[in-house]
């Protein structure tokens, strides 16, 4: 379809100050990916603080390591990459104006998204009945696989567990706010407010689904699985 | 109206990534029970690294994107977060822990 017709009929989504769909798609993508660095640079932080301790109490973070039950960590791994694909599958239904598609890619993101924070409380719950929460009645008294006689020190594994809790917590604060943002898409689109011309709110939440499964990506291979062997 | 200007991923692709990274978790997992020193490490890192690679230009459509700034916005960050890493550890590292 030509310029000078589209400027005569153009999109009712289309904000005045855009030249056309594509330029205001542009904008908001590069703008949802402004406010994506800024959440790089604060999971960056943690990272930061978790390497520098990683690296100064290695045995006490890997006898605390060990305590976390990895099986339920790699599930919740899958989980969330499998929400992944179907978050891509629902924007690839946006795009092409699959409306019936689009919500059912989204009620299954939302389900995976569900799981995902119902193991995490589950393994928080572990984690509470073990005494390994930061504070008062804060006890470790696992070994270190392989070295017996080495006496994991209490500070220093609790400083695993404050970091552990940090990141997975702000990790699962931003699952609360995505499953927060699905509900949005999915009522919105449930009126039919998507199409192949406008997807722009699905697209930009889509990133910021994917972005939070990246940081899981590096979450569990730093926090399950320091020393295995 | 805009259906041409967007690149539409085929369903084949996702599917194909998503495999992949399901199979790179297990790979990770299995390579963390093989003692390889302080290579353990850089093995998961790496492989989280591509697995993150893959998400960012395939799921987050970074490799088809037409906005010019994008790329440069996330290389800014990755930068900005190697030198946070980096410096900080490098001081971290070679400094007596009191």
């Amino acid at each position: 379809m030509s310029d000078s017709h589209a400027a005569t009929a153009h999109h009712p989504e289309l904000r005045h100050h855009f030249g056309d769909m594509e330029q205001q798609q542009n904008a908001a993508s590069l703008g949802m990916w402004l406010f994506l660095v800024t959440e790089i640079m604060f999971f960056g932080g943690m990272f930061c603080a978790y390497l520098i301790y990683r690296l100064k109490y290695f045995n006490d973070f890997a006898a605390a390591s060990q305590s976390i039950n990895v099986v339920w960590g790699a599930i919740n791994t899958a989980v969330l990459l499998v929400s992944s694909w179907t978050m891509a599958m629902a924007v690839r239904c946006a795009q092409l104006g699959k409306r019936n598609l689009l919500i059912i890619f989204l009620i299954f993101t939302m389900i995976f998204g569900a799981t995902f924070l119902g193991v995490k409380a589950k393994e928080y719950h572990d984690k509470y009945v073990e005494h390994h929460v930061p504070g008062p009645s804060y006890e470790f008294k696992d070994k270190l696989l392989g070295h017996s006689d080495y006496v994991p020190d209490q500070g220093h594994t609790q400083m695993f567990f404050s970091i552990y809790f940090a990141m997975t917590g702000m990790h699962a604060l931003h699952m609360v706010i995505g499953l927060g943002l699905m509900t949005y898409l999915l009522l919105t689109a449930w009126r039919g407010k998507y199409s192949s011309a406008y997807y722009t709110p699905v697209e930009n939440i889509g990133l910021y689904w994917h972005f939070v499964d990246v940081v899981w990506i590096y979450l569990f291979p730093l926090l399950y699985l320091i020393s295995r062997k | 109206m805009s259906e041409n200007q967007h690149h539409i991923v085929p369903v084949w692709l996702y599917s194909l990534i998503g495999g992949t990274l399901l199979v790179l978790t297990y790979v990770t997992y299995k390579v963390s029970l093989i003692d390889l020193g302080s290579f353990n490490t850089i093995v998961a890192l790496g492989i989280a690294t591509f697995k993150a690679t893959l998400v960012v230009l395939i799921f987050m459509h970074v490799k088809y994107t037409h906005e010019k700034m994008t790329k440069p916005v996330i290389a800014s960050a990755i930068f900005f977060l190697i030198l946070l890493l980096t410096l900080s550890l490098a001081d971290y590292g070679t400094r007596a822990w009191s």
